[in-house]
């Protein structure tokens, strides 16, 4: 008898470790011969911990199980949720990238080469070094950290540039509220990203790769040196990966605690000793990166997404998509709603479909008030604004951004004022110091903010203003992007932001 | 963690740094490494980095003060981390931790008299789909409720 119980983050903290100790030791009760796979999430954290048993008709599943309940499962007492396969939630999706996690023992090389894994490097190892950038610029695929841009031209300029050493850097500092797809993804399937940066290694001739992934993952750290470790003895990685004669090999580093570092150049910094301020571009990371050689820096997910566009080609990833945003987005329905998850769709689904349809509307059962979409950085979305498809260009229309494609619901308890205030409480403490705007300006921003609190309506167009400056005059997406939440709550929001002074009136 | 420990030598410190002396970009996995042997970064270990990397102990002491994970001071026994971050706020976050630093009668980074807990803020651990979240030792516990809560507050003997 096979037994799935998660091991990813947000499983074990609903319980899944101790879901499964209470498994083995009703197991060796009943003298039953039970295989425990600790398995990765399937993105249904709702359903969390969702336990799975093996069946000639496929995998049962079994939701939000406690481990008081271990000894109904196994005599077959627990009602179920039928074949995971089939719940809608799941059954709705377009797993590509996510296609292995919650399927496999995410550290077992054999069972991530049985479900198609090793096939897009295999593939890679008989391209050129262009054809390999001429796949990843086919497949459409956009950088899915956040700013969106795409990934083969990032390639094609490492490519083309000439040094001795090249970098392939992996930039796991997921510090976005509302996102954890990055984590889920090295906890649940680690060889995807190992093997889409050893593909990056192959097509821009680095032979070396570095994940900067934060420390408030422990879990992914674990499984991903792991997983680096077993990779390197199977040589999967080292001086000849996969017999192709090509070298490539990688390491696992910690952050430290800074958000600022999920930039790319603040991360190059802290990647080499420093403090993790900003860099001015140029120069392009691409071109003087890591320790000023070139070097591609992509998020987790977009180089995770690598191996499926060389399995399946990058035509078959291309025919997903909505306009200039092909393939899938990995969504991250988080905060205020009744089922929230990973869900990776095709782009084009629209914000209330998401929130409302796949997410069930919120926790608390109230009405929804705001969506905060792509991360502290990201505007709050009002309902009126729920027609927005989901793609690059479609939020930017709309004044707000994709981000990391992480969701952030609120119902109508939220304080709108409040939460611009955090916006700007939290990039002055994120702030790295290195530009005015940024620096001053987040400082700034919540005093003026505690101004209009306390019914001060002449600091409402200075607030304006100071946005505007913030979002002109600062040298990365921290300063820059603050002004989206802050204005979105001012714009969409007025009555929050007029309390006193109505009240005076 | 060692609340009472004495200072270490600077004997102690090469002992724990010199193995990652030849990797592309050492100080943070150094300091790093100290922490994790002393549960903070020792002041004296400040002109050893410095010697050892060949930077000015200025230098050193601005990487480790850039950090939000780097401490000065030893912790208590238990650190418990409370996320701040947006979806834990939609969820009753904000109000969560008040409570529970009312509670322990502590601010931010404070340590309860006994040495038990320090309480520190975290902005996200990826927990957002099962808000609020928390972290205690390493160990995550997602949908947070006053129950929640003083089970691991009696789990810490705060």
């Amino acid at each position: 008898m096979k037994i799935f119980v998660p091991l990813d983050s947000a499983a074990k903290a609903l319980g899944a470790d101790e879901v499964a100790e209470a498994i083995a030791r009703a197991a060796v009760a009943r003298d039953l011969d039970v295989q425990l796979v600790r398995n990765g999430t399937r993105g249904m954290v709702w359903l969390e911990p969702l336990v799975e048993v093996e069946t000639p008709e496929g995998r049962i599943g079994y939701g939000n199980v406690t481990s008081d309940q271990a000894a109904d499962l196994l005599d077959g007492r627990l009602n179920s949720l039928g074949r995971v396969e089939d719940i809608d939630w799941f059954a709705r999706q377009t797993r590509l990238t996510f296609a292995r996690c919650g399927l496999i023992d995410p550290l077992d090389l054999d069972d991530y080469a049985a479900h198609g894994g090793l096939v897009g490097l295999r593939r890679a190892m008989d391209m050129t070094r262009a054809g390999i950038v001429q796949e990843v610029l086919d497949s459409g695929l956009r950088g899915r950290g956040g700013a969106g841009f795409p990934t083969g031209i990032k390639w094609k300029t490492v490519a083309e540039a000439e040094a001795s050493q090249k970098y392939i850097v992996c930039n796991a500092d997921e510090g976005d509220s509302g996102t954890f797809a990055d984590r889920m993804i090295i906890e649940g399937d680690p060889f995807s990203l190992i093997e889409g940066m050893a593909i990056a290694g192959l097509g821009v001739g680095a032979t070396r790769g570095y994940v900067y992934l934060r420390s408030e993952y422990p879990d992914a750290i674990a499984i991903l040196t792991q997983a680096v470790k077993i990779a390197r003895q199977r040589g999967l990685l080292g001086p000849d990966v996969l017999g192709s004669g090509r070298a490539f090999d990688m390491e696992v580093r910690t952050g430290a605690g800074a958000y600022v570092c999920g930039e790319e150049t603040s991360l190059l910094n802290s990647l080499e000793g420093r403090r993790g301020t900003v860099r001015a571009k140029p120069p392009l990371p691409a071109l003087q990166g890591f320790l000023g050689q070139p070097t591609v820096v992509n998020n987790v997910i977009s180089l995770a997404t690598v191996p499926v566009i060389f399995e399946r080609g990058a035509r078959h990833y291309a025919d997903f998509g909505l306009g200039r945003s092909r393939g899938t987005v990995t969504l991250q329905i988080a905060g205020n709603v009744k089922r929230g998850g990973l869900f990776e769709t095709a782009f084009g689904m629209t914000l209330g479909e998401v929130v409302n349809d796949i997410g069930g509307g919120t926790a608390s059962g109230r009405p929804v008030k705001a969506v905060q979409v792509g991360g502290p950085l990201g505007a709050y979305m009002p309902v009126s604004k729920f027609d927005t498809p989901m793609g690059y260009e479609e939020f930017d229309r709309q004044g707000g951004l994709i981000g990391h494609a992480g969701l952030v619901v609120f119902d109508d308890t939220a304080d709108m004022l409040r939460m611009a205030r955090f916006a700007m409480e939290f990039c002055a403490i994120e702030s790295c110091g290195k530009c005015t705007p940024c620096r001053i300006g987040a400082v700034r921003g919540v005093e003026t903010i505690d101004r209009i609190a306390q019914g001060d309506a002449a600091a409402i167009p200075l607030l304006t203003d100071l946005c505007e400056t913030m979002r002109d005059g600062s040298l990365c997406a921290l300063g820059g992007f603050t002004p989206f939440p802050v204005m979105s709550a001012l714009t969409h929001f007025p009555d929050d932001f007029a309390t006193l002074q109505e009240a005076a009136e | 963690m060692q609340v009472h420990a004495p200072a270490p030598t600077e004997e102690e410190i090469r002992g724990v740094v010199m193995p990652l002396a030849s990797l592309e970009g050492p100080l943070l996995p150094m300091l790093h490494a100290l922490q994790d042997a002393w549960g903070y970064v020792p002041q004296e270990a400040v002109p050893v980095l410095a010697d050892i990397l060949n930077l000015g102990r200025a230098e050193v002491h601005g990487v480790i003060s850039f950090y939000h994970d780097f401490r000065d001071h030893p912790a208590g026994r238990h650190v418990l981390k409370l996320c701040r971050a947006e979806a834990c706020q939609s969820m009753g976050g904000h109000a969560l931790a008040e409570s529970t630093l009312q509670r322990l009668g502590i601010g931010w980074h404070g340590t309860t008299p006994n040495g038990a807990v320090t309480v520190e803020p975290v902005y996200c651990l990826g927990l957002c789909a099962c808000a609020p979240a928390a972290m205690v030792d390493g160990r995550v516990v997602g949908r947070v409720d006053d129950a929640r809560m003083d089970r691991i507050l009696s789990e810490v003997g705060a």
